[in-house]
């Protein structure tokens, strides 16, 4: 708005609301507009989609949009396409390194994009640069200011990409009011929060990636139930698809680079055109390849049944059948062709809600979103809850998972959960937060560590601390740590280094399954050398403080028995046969435990004055 | 309607006390255009923009543009198009005159004033000096 007059509205001081789609492959903006939702022009020749590629020129100057689109042919390691895919990674994650040609500046952390005109940028510099690009747009349709904002981001992004976002928001100057999960947004967008409640599914295909979200909508609440999909899977394929064809009736076994990008743009149109005609013709080099829309069909028929065995997936983690589903929406510009359509009716036993256009559905919802957030009249009509993907918890004794928030629990969130000391004049704790549904630690993804300290020596199991795990709207998790007696505290948010994928997180689901048993031996094996230290450490204690108790043969044969626990625990790996050693040694013991409290009994009475009774 | 008189746009008009003074305001049609828009999505056809010079900016006056629900006792009301404009008797010293333009841009669009009063302007578009 540089150079403008902004209109300020007295009504709304804050400026304008809007919601924005920050998508893979393009933006979008919306805002209600006499009371309904409405995507703004945001970009140039008055589109409403905002192509997410950013140009970084050698002169310093940012573009943003189409015109960086189209440089990016020319400029491949300066201009950033597909940001999305970066946000929350580092540079050990094995995807970011497919996508593009781009220039990474080495370390560790974040990745960074060396561009030219000045310092590198991180994913969230880049994005930024596509919502201050938004922003500026709306300022200009509203010509007022804008400051708050709802983003949307896909139901599986983990914490540090849901941050990496936020992030994002406020670099570009703006408020985020909330992150929406996308198909929440979508189903928003249809009025669903205001029909039956049920299981809704949210078909989303777009360019590049297709998701499938199953929601369920209770009391005219949202929550995510499963998520699945597969990020290289789109309308992209279609293209390619068509363009294989083309390649084999001319008998082109190894096209140039050049005969690759025409030949998939001109692919790209066929296959719109195909969406009205049943029939058309595509001109390569000069020479003419008609195809029909039932040709098409049958070439993307094997991409067609990838995203329904996805789905399948996703209705079986969810624990439904699609005739539970009272009803499916569309999303992502791909779901405009009609052998998709088709292929979900099939599916799902009905058709699918189409009416709004799909590339703009999302922002919509977001639109809708913001304007509830911010309409004082209507802010307790709509709550809305997600959910999150991968169990919650913290590492205790012996390497075990303890989950504080179980997967798939509405957000936001508080669990809470008081642990002790294990050792005599333990003064710290390290709470090491761990993410994922394994029973060790070891197998789970570690998201943060820090140590409570200042515990006042106290003996083993006295030292009290309270940790609260609490996850708000947006995803994002702190924890907290309380000692109770001194209500010493230490807090973190985590803001993991790096996020994982969706592909990830159900590998790592479908791990737990596979190894459920295995773990769960496993976890008992660890809680029985725990419990076989705990032993160890308080019978030596003991022979050491109150050994007077004991004859010489009563102490011998306690020591050899202790002697044997310290083997077993470490080399039985039968948790039974450790539990019973433990059982033996707590009978034997038995006598000797009595005496010792006999004894501590009568110091605390000689230590009383008699008035104190 | 309100009680306040309304007047033409861009034609002298007496101020209170009689004394007269120069010209009125003008709207572009791309101006008219856009606030007629602004003000359907606003939900409030019937308000008006308000335009005042205020202390302050880089340059010594500021520009200062709201909506308003209506004019107030003294303030100069211009009317094109059913778009209004009210103006403070103060502010309307500095603003005879003006046009107000909206312009389309490759990158964005907004308003502008183009004051004829203005001796010098700053970068920021909100400042000027007389």
């Amino acid at each position: 708005m540089k150079g403008f007059l902004q209109i300020h509205d007295p009504l709304k001081p804050r400026g304008s609301v809007v919601g924005i789609d920050l998508g893979t492959t393009n933006s979008l903006v919306a805002a209600m507009i006499n009371g309904k939702p409405e995507c703004l022009v945001a970009d140039e020749g008055g589109s409403k989609l905002l192509p997410s590629v950013v140009h970084y020129a050698a002169n310093g100057s940012v573009i943003v949009g189409r015109h960086a689109f189209d440089v990016l042919p020319e400029y491949p390691t300066d201009t950033i396409k597909s940001v999305k895919r970066f946000m929350g990674k580092s540079l050990g994650d094995l995807e970011t390194k497919k996508l593009g040609a781009y220039k990474f500046v080495s370390g560790k952390g974040v990745v960074r994009f060396d561009v030219a005109g000045g310092q590198p940028v991180t994913p969230i510099e880049v994005s930024g640069e596509i919502l201050r690009q938004l922003k500026r747009r709306a300022e200009s349709h509203f010509a007022g200011k804008v400051e708050q904002a709802v983003i949307t981001v896909p139901a599986y992004f983990d914490d540090a990409q849901r941050q990496a976002t936020k992030d994002a928001g406020r670099l570009a100057g703006l408020e985020v009011l909330r992150l929406l999960n996308e198909p929440t947004a979508a189903a928003l967008a249809y009025g669903l929060d205001k029909g039956v409640q049920g299981l809704y599914a949210v078909f989303d295909l777009g360019g590049g990636t297709f998701d499938i979200s199953i929601l369920e909508l209770v009391d005219g609440v949202f929550q995510v139930k499963s998520v699945g999909g597969d990020s290289s899977l789109g309308g992209d394929d279609f293209d390619r698809a068509i363009a294989h064809q083309v390649l084999d009736a001319r008998g082109i076994t190894a096209p140039n680079v050049q005969q690759v990008a025409s030949l998939l743009q001109l692919a790209r149109a066929a296959k719109e055109r195909l969406t009205d005609a049943a029939q058309t013709e595509l001109v390569f080099e000069g020479v003419p390849f008609p195809l029909s829309r039932a040709d098409f069909n049958a070439w993307i028929q094997p991409l067609l049944l990838k995203t329904g065995s996805s789905v399948r997936r996703a209705l079986k983690d969810a624990g439904v059948t699609t005739a539970d589903v009272k009803g499916v929406v569309l999303v992502g510009g791909s779901t405009r062709v009609p052998a998709v359509r088709d292929y979900v009716a099939e599916l799902f036993g009905q058709p699918a809600l189409a009416d709004i256009d799909p590339d703009q559905v999302v922002a919509y919802g977001a639109a809708i979103q913001a304007d509830l957030l911010t309409n004082e009249d209507r802010k307790d009509e709509v709550l809305l809850l997600d959910v999150i993907p991968l169990s919650l918890g913290l590492e205790t004794m012996g390497g075990i998972t303890e989950k504080l928030i179980e997967r798939n629990s509405a957000i936001p969130t508080a669990q809470g959960q008081l642990f002790t000391t294990f050792q005599d004049g333990q003064t710290g704790m390290d709470i090491h937060v761990v993410q994922g549904e394994r029973e060790l630690v070891a197998d789970n993804r570690s998201l943060a560590r820090f140590r409570l300290s200042g515990i006042p020596p106290m003996a083993a199991g006295m030292g009290r601390v309270q940790v609260t795990f609490r996850v708000d709207a947006d995803g994002i998790l702190s924890v907290a740590a309380k000692e109770e007696t001194t209500g010493i505290t230490q807090q973190i948010t985590v803001k993991p280094t790096h996020g994982l994928t969706d592909e990830e997180i159900e590998q790592m689901l479908l791990d737990s399954i596979d190894h459920a048993e295995d773990d769960m031996q496993r976890r008992l094996l660890a809680e029985q050398r725990v419990e076989a230290e705990r032993l160890l450490i308080d019978g030596a204690k003991q022979l050491f403080e109150n050994g007077d108790l004991l004859s010489r043969e009563e102490r011998a044969a306690l020591e050899k028995e202790f002697v044997r626990l310290e083997r077993l625990r470490k080399i039985e790996t039968n948790h039974e046969a450790l539990k019973a050693a433990i059982t033996e040694i707590d009978t034997l013991a038995r006598p000797f435990v009595e005496r010792i409290m006999d004894r501590a009994i009568g110091q605390a009475a000689v230590g009383q004055r008699v008035e104190d009774f | 309607m309100t009680a306040v008189q309304t007047q033409p746009m861009a034609t002298p008009s007496p101020v209170p006390g009689g004394k007269p003074m120069g010209k009125g305001i003008g709207l572009t049609d791309s101006a008219v255009t856009r606030l007629q828009r602004l003000l359907a999505e606003r939900q409030t056809p019937e308000a008006g923009l308000r335009i005042a010079v205020k202390g302050g900016g880089c340059s010594g006056l500021a520009y200062h543009m709201e909506w308003a629900e209506k004019a107030r006792e003294r303030d100069k009301v211009f009317e094109r198009e059913g778009v209004r404009v009210f103006i403070d008797p103060k502010s309307y010293l500095y603003l005879m005159g003006t046009e107000l333009v909206f312009e389309d841009g490759l990158l964005a669009s907004g308003f502008k004033l183009q004051n004829p009063n203005e001796k010098s302007a700053c970068g920021c578009g909100d400042s000027f000096s007389v």
